[in-house]
């Protein structure tokens, strides 16, 4: 995996997935974009191309017909990369919990390294998610030093 | 010979400092583009400096080249792109400081070479072998087909003028714009000619470096950045350099040709600078100009407006700015008849 450098914390461009939310944990996605909490700030950006994203955004607890598009996706983010899960559905399925549909959480398809717990998170908390993913390219650069 | 061997230096020093210029300029411009747009939609926005951060994060992230992709076009693309996106640079005067290439070319070839970088992006797009770029390719191509027109009709109604003023200068090269400043050597009717075709192309500007409402071609809600969907990486950072110095070209178009007025004839008899200075402050004026019409042409439509359809861009360039364009031809052409009479 190529190290990341310095400046990748400060211009980290996230790509949305939506696995079968409800479309709660979206809407405070795009809130956090909005000028009151104003993410561009700290060099985030939305982007229309998983080629062009570092981190991925997932909402939703995985419904059979997404597995192997949320597969694909993960593949298509270059390296390095961040994987962020937003809201309960994706950490452990959720109030979807019990549902024939669901093949998930996130982490029994793909590898996920921040969490933000939340039915749905406020836009604080995802704001706070991907300064936690901040820690994680941070130990990166120290494993490929 | 010896004169020969300058001439090289000259222009290989010089196209090394005009690379120079024109990346850390355009990305500089980015940043302050993105801050206006910012502050307009009350934001705070990122640091001006923030276009430089993501060209250095795309630099150390990989560089996927997609399975079904043609991988020699696909890589050579934005590389053609960015150089002759600086190509055009040399061809354009800076203040008072002449073009490097100024005597090899003039407005004419500057409109030929600005088909160059689009058509590197199409190439790009159709080799990436995906059905969003391919989508986003033929948009790029009906854009660029749409305004060639109007900013074709407002080169040669300036030249006109010019041509009847003086048969036997270089009507087309720049430095000749740069002696006649439009509004200068029009009557009351050719101003009005003029201001419309400022108006086309401060338009034509918007178009040329694909921002909103002209996106069409990398319409990131619609066709998933379009042209631009598989690269990743140092690929994408060249394009985002090449859309960056594109930005100076067309700026710097327009300010050479309407407005080439400079700060140190106005000042000479306040001033005594050395030339050095002259050049230094005539050049910071120049910048402030780029500036200023990147504003106009980028950040305030931007900011202003969504996204045209696909037909309405054709609508509005082959309709509303062609029209516009001949009835400013016209009046220039009934300019020319009044002052000759």
């Amino acid at each position: 995996m190529p190290t990341p450098n310095k400046h990748f914390d400060k211009s980290l461009w996230v790509f949305h997935v939506n696995t079968g939310s409800c479309n709660g944990c979206d809407i405070e996605i795009l809130a956090a974009l909005t000028p009151r909490y104003d993410v561009e700030r700290f060099g985030i950006k939305l982007v229309g191309s998983p080629r062009h994203a570092d981190a991925l955004l997932v909402t939703g607890p995985v419904s059979r017909d997404m597995v192997d598009k949320l597969k694909r996706f993960y593949e298509q983010v270059p390296d390095p990369k961040v994987v962020i899960v937003i809201g309960s559905c994706g950490i452990s399925g959720g109030v979807f919990h019990e549902s024939y549909d669901l093949v998930g959480p996130v982490d029994r398809i793909i590898p996920v390294d921040v969490y933000v717990p939340g039915c749905p998170p406020r836009p604080e908390a995802i704001i706070d998610g991907v300064v936690k993913a901040w820690l994680k390219l941070e130990r990166l650069r120290g494993e490929n030093k | 010979m010896a004169s020969d061997v300058l001439t090289l230096v000259n222009i290989v020093v010089g196209t090394f400092l005009v690379t120079l210029f024109g990346i850390t300029f355009g990305l500089l411009t980015k940043g302050v583009d993105r801050k206006l747009a910012a502050h307009m939609q009350w934001r705070i926005g990122p640091p001006v400096i923030q276009p430089f951060r993501d060209v250095f994060k795309l630099l150390c992230k990989e560089s996927i080249v997609p399975r079904n992709a043609v991988s020699w076009l696909y890589n050579m693309a934005p590389i053609v792109c960015l150089a002759s996106t600086v190509t055009i640079l040399l061809y354009i005067p800076f203040g008072s400081i002449a073009p490097i290439l100024g005597h090899y070319g003039d407005v004419i070839l500057i409109l030929y070479l600005l088909t160059i970088p689009s058509l590197a992006m199409v190439t790009g797009g159709f080799a990436s072998g995906s059905p969003f770029a391919t989508v986003g390719a033929q948009r790029e191509m009906v854009l660029m087909m749409s305004y060639e027109f109007p900013l074709a009709t407002t080169v040669i109604a300036l030249g006109w003028k010019i041509s009847t003023l003086n048969p036997s200068m270089p009507v087309f090269s720049l430095e000749t714009f740069a002696q006649y400043p439009v509004w200068n050597i029009m009557g009351p009717l050719g101003i009005v000619g003029a201001a419309i075709l400022l108006l086309i192309m401060m338009l034509v500007t918007t178009g040329e470096i694909t921002k909103v409402p002209f996106d069409i071609a990398e319409a990131e809600t619609e066709i998933a950045e379009g042209l631009f969907v598989e690269y990743s990486g140092r690929n994408l950072a060249l394009f985002y350099l090449a859309d960056a110095v594109k930005t100076v070209v067309m700026a710097s178009l327009i300010v050479a040709i309407f407005f080439p007025y400079n700060l140190s004839p106005l000042l000479k008899d306040y001033l005594t600078l050395p030339s050095f200075g002259c050049y230094t402050m005539d050049f910071l004026f120049y910048l402030l100009k780029l500036e200023i019409v990147i504003f106009f042409a980028m950040t305030f439509i931007r900011v202003s407006v969504a996204r045209f359809k696909v037909d309405q861009v054709v609508k509005m360039y082959w309709g509303y700015l062609t029209l516009a364009a001949i009835i400013a031809l016209v009046l220039i052409g009934l300019d020319i008849y009044i002052g000759g009479v």
